[in-house]
């Protein structure tokens, strides 16, 4: 009944720190991009993490209300200038000779990335605990 | 009255749906632990057990009205559910404390763990005196 409710809060935590970890690997993994201009420049992507009120049973009575769920809402861009590089050799440089690379700030990110997977553990444990509890609970019509 | 199964088990039955009730709202404090302005909540176990437990005296079950004793486990079920106050205030005015919210559930798995097998030596024994063996 309300253990399985749980489950889904607990899941729907490890998703949202999923997305949240793609999130971290596309920054990094781009960090290094150059574009030929301003507009096309790589912009660090952040997910938008938001509560939702989980109704299990349609009605959603008060007794409900107090499983909350977290959903990711958007992908937000960073809105930190792009860096701007002398790099008249290069074949994307525009007419004056510069390249504009991404704003991504890597240890923001390798940050992040350690914030992102602390939290995706603690919802691993949140699940395994009550699995355990549910069994237990199961078994007590063996007494 | 001589004898009653809900008397013999006692308050396990709703210590268990309080502690159940904890675990939820312990495990949606850890899953929004990064989720911008949620406020984190618990409920006060003791006074909520000492509602629960208040009630079946002060409601004494009557043969007729089956809807009373109902209701009085359908009140223990929504115990009062209250803002955890946080020892650190952070600027996205997300109040979890993780480390505090993990060691709770943790503590509260235990005190599940306790309630159910207090519960199932109640049931063996009810069982060895049906059977009378």
């Amino acid at each position: 009944m309300s253990l399985y409710n749980i489950f889904g809060i607990a899941g729907s935590g490890m998703s949202a720190q999923s997305v949240r970890l793609n999130t971290v690997a596309s920054n990094l993994a781009n960090a290094n991009d150059v574009a030929g201009s301003e507009k096309d420049a790589y912009r660090a992507r952040q997910p938008v993490f938001k509560a939702v009120l989980k109704d299990a049973q349609g009605g959603g009575g008060v007794a409900e209300q107090a499983a909350v769920g977290v959903q990711v809402t958007e992908i937000q861009q960073s809105e930190a200038p792009v860096r701007k590089e002398y790099q008249p050799g290069n074949p994307l440089a525009d007419k004056e000779g510069y390249v504009y690379t991404s704003n991504v700030n890597t240890v923001e990110q390798m940050a992040n990335m350690i914030s992102a997977s602390r939290s995706y553990q603690s919802n691993v444990n949140v699940v395994s605990t009550t699995q355990q509890l549910l069994l237990n609970t199961l078994q007590l019509a063996n007494k | 009255m001589p004898f009653s199964i809900d008397k013999a088990l006692a308050t396990f039955p709703q210590a268990l749906q309080l502690e159940t009730k904890r675990a939820e709202l312990l495990a949606s404090n850890i899953a929004n632990a990064d989720t911008p302005d949620y406020k984190a909540r618990d409920i006060n176990f003791k006074a909520a057990l000492q509602a629960a437990r208040g009630q079946p005296q002060g409601l004494p079950l009557a043969p007729t009205d089956s809807g009373v004793s109902l209701q009085a486990v359908g009140q223990s079920g929504t115990a009062q559910v209250m803002y955890q106050v946080p020892l650190q205030p952070s600027l996205d005015g997300n109040t979890v404390d993780l480390q505090r919210n993990q060691a709770e559930f943790g503590e509260n798995a235990l005190r599940y763990q306790a309630t159910l097998s207090f519960l199932g030596s109640r049931i063996s024994g009810l069982r060895k005196a049906l059977t009378g063996q």
